[in-house]
């Protein structure tokens, strides 16, 4: 690899934070500093049939022969998979061929194919301690286990799986002091999108956004998956969690590898330090066509929707659902509405199917969908016409996401998406129930 | 040294332009460049494909590229002639995704205010000199950083591995 000039900006001893740790750990290094290059061993390399098409191309274009280790490189054709169209189930089909090939053992074909960020995690493929590098920007999910976790393109990819290697700056880390306890209905989405609504899309960019305070021991771990989920939406490099018991008793029996708690220092060096009030969180509404145009309901006015959606990486999982069915039980969707529910992986699926959740939501007349990220970036499966609105507890609002360049997507928790579907207009749940 | 002058007429865009509107999911179902130069900037300006000439330069503010980690983003502006990007702040996926596409992109917290649609712009990729040559002025672009600087003497990142796989 190229060579490093390292720019070591640090005082002996000065503590460390827990992105600082597993970057130095994956790197060799005793210790690293914010600004710092680092090139690192991977855990985990990531793609989907979007990304990974592009680095099998380089990899073959270099003359490359082996990935760097046939368990570690992890392929997912969730985005247009279930193939969508002749040119996405050629796209997925390069995957197939390639996986075959290497014999790859963590190729999640149709019908084990969950949406990646769910399902890496559900499956144990990455935990506590890790660095996983993925060919998706949504890949700083895996930080609520305690993991770096970063989003790269598809060559970086490619470099990742012939040399098990990634080169990263050290990031700042910012630290968010989660305080108090959330109200009724509210979510981890709900904390994302208010603090993304405070720091703005470019808030925390190239940063870590670590998350400490009294309220994480009261959070699940699924609503940190979602807060770490949207980092990104932040520019952030990764967001991340400390793991404590909650995160022992989500990995314990599920990952295979031996997992590293890390702690940060109490001296660790933070760029920002912000204070979030847990009782100040009303549930949250992101409006077109930035993640941080947040209200909170109380003043989100008189807003008509043709679709709501729930699913994807950052709200498809068991709880999401539980929610929304809590909600929608006994009621029907709204007149010219079309509820579209998407449960993350096969597990979540059949889970819901046992727990009656999905009667729940057939006897509404919301269409359930099998896992894909489908609609969330226009792919398949609920795309918006010309005009029309959505409001998904998907991640990103941006203009044509989910369809036309001339419609809409308003984002929010499992919980104002199930009520919206009910009465046709965004709203809280309070307003059904 | 290469003394590389890039130069064309700029197309402005605002802050947060995000890889959704750079090129949009619907048309990733492939990878081929051609076919993604033909959606480029679509859902910012849907006539852009169709005005851009080769040497253009797309001007953005701030936060440039969020987003997605589609590669399909630096690839589409390339491969649309698109010689560089100049901006106030770049996403960081795009930022090291152009890097490994080898499209050149500057950032400059003056110039994107000062340079208007239409302005003939030329860029000294060596120096990172910005001139306007509408509005006769000057601006400079922030240094690449000396790694990203020795990456792209090695040809790009997967030159070095390349070589790397050569050696080993």
């Amino acid at each position: 690899m190229v060579e490093f000039s390292l720019i070591l900006i640090k005082d002996d001893d000065m503590g460390m934070t827990i992105t600082e740790k597993i970057l130095a750990a994956h790197a060799g290094l005793k210790e690293v500093a914010p600004g710092q290059l680092v090139n690192c061993k991977v855990d985990i390399a990531l793609a989907n049939d979007i990304t990974a098409p592009i680095s099998i191309k380089e990899f073959r274009r270099i003359g490359a022969k082996k990935v760097f280790d046939k368990e570690r490189v992890v392929l997912v054709p969730d985005h247009f998979a279930p193939n969508k169209d002749i040119e996405s189930a050629t796209q997925v089909k390069m995957l197939r061929d390639f996986s075959n090939e290497q014999g790859l053992t963590n190729f999640w074909d149709a019908g084990r194919m969950g949406v990646e960020h769910t399902l890496l995690p559900e499956q144990g493929i990455v935990g506590p301690g890790d660095l996983v590098i993925g060919a998706d920007s949504h890949t700083c999910t895996y930080g609520a286990l305690g993991a770096f976790a970063s989003g790269v393109g598809s060559t970086d990819l490619a470099a990742a799986m012939i040399t098990g290697e990634a080169w990263y700056r050290v990031p700042e880390t910012m630290l968010f002091n989660l305080k108090g306890k959330l109200g009724k209905w509210v979510s981890g989405k709900d904390v994302i999108l208010y603090i993304i609504g405070k720091i703005g899309v470019d808030g925390a960019l190239y940063k870590a956004m670590e998350y400490t305070g009294d309220m994480v021991p009261t959070l699940s771990q699924d609503d940190r998956f979602t807060i770490c989920n949207m980092a990104i939406e932040a520019g952030a490099k990764n967001g991340i969690f400390l793991p404590d018991d909650v995160t022992k008793g989500y990995v314990a029996g599920r990952f295979k590898r031996e997992a590293k708690y890390y702690p940060s220092d109490a001296d660790a060096k933070y760029c920002e330090r912000f204070d979030i009030n847990g009782g100040d969180i009303e549930l949250q509404v992101a409006f077109p066509h930035l993640p941080s145009n947040t209200r909170p309901i109380s003043k989100v006015g008189d807003v008509k929707v043709d679709q709501v959606v729930i699913g994807s990486c950052t709200n498809g999982r068991y709880s999401d659902l539980k929610v929304a069915a809590e909600i929608i039980k006994g009621k029907k969707v709204a007149k010219g509405v079309r509820l579209i529910v998407i449960p993350a992986t096969p597990l979540i699926y059949r889970q819901a199917m046992k727990d009656g959740l999905l009667d729940i939501f057939m006897e509404s007349e919301a269409v359930v969908s099998t896992p894909t990220c489908g609609p969330c970036l226009g792919g398949h499966m609920g795309i918006l016409a010309e005009g029309e609105r959505a409001l998904t507890t998907t991640n990103r609002n941006f203009v044509g996401r989910m369809g036309h360049r001339k419609s809409e997507v308003y984002l929010a928790g499992p919980a104002v998406a199930a009520a919206t579907a009910i009465v046709g207009k965004i709203c809280s749940p309070e307003d059904v129930l | 040294m290469s003394k590389k002058i890039l130069k064309g007429r700029a197309h402005i865009f605002g802050d947060n332009i995000d890889t959704d509107a750079i090129i949009p999911a619907r048309y990733l179902n492939t990878s081929d460049p051609a076919e993604l130069a033909k959606h480029v900037m679509e859902d910012a300006d849907p006539d852009f494909a169709k005005k851009v000439v080769k040497g253009d330069i797309i001007v953005g503010k701030k936060n440039f590229g969020c987003g997605s980690s589609r590669e399909h983003a630096p690839v589409a502006i390339r491969a649309a002639g698109v010689s560089c990007v100049i901006a106030k702040s770049y996403a960081r996926i795009f930022y090291r995704n152009s890097f490994n596409m080898a499209l050149p992109i500057f950032e400059s917290a003056e110039a994107p205010d000062r340079i208007a649609a239409g302005d003939e712009v030329e860029v000294d990729m060596d120096s990172g000199v910005i001139r306007n040559l509408t509005k006769k002025e000057q601006y400079q672009a922030a240094p690449i950083p000396d790694f990203m600087q020795k990456l792209i003497e090695a040809g790009g990142l997967m030159e070095s591995v390349k070589r790397r796989m050569g050696a080993e």
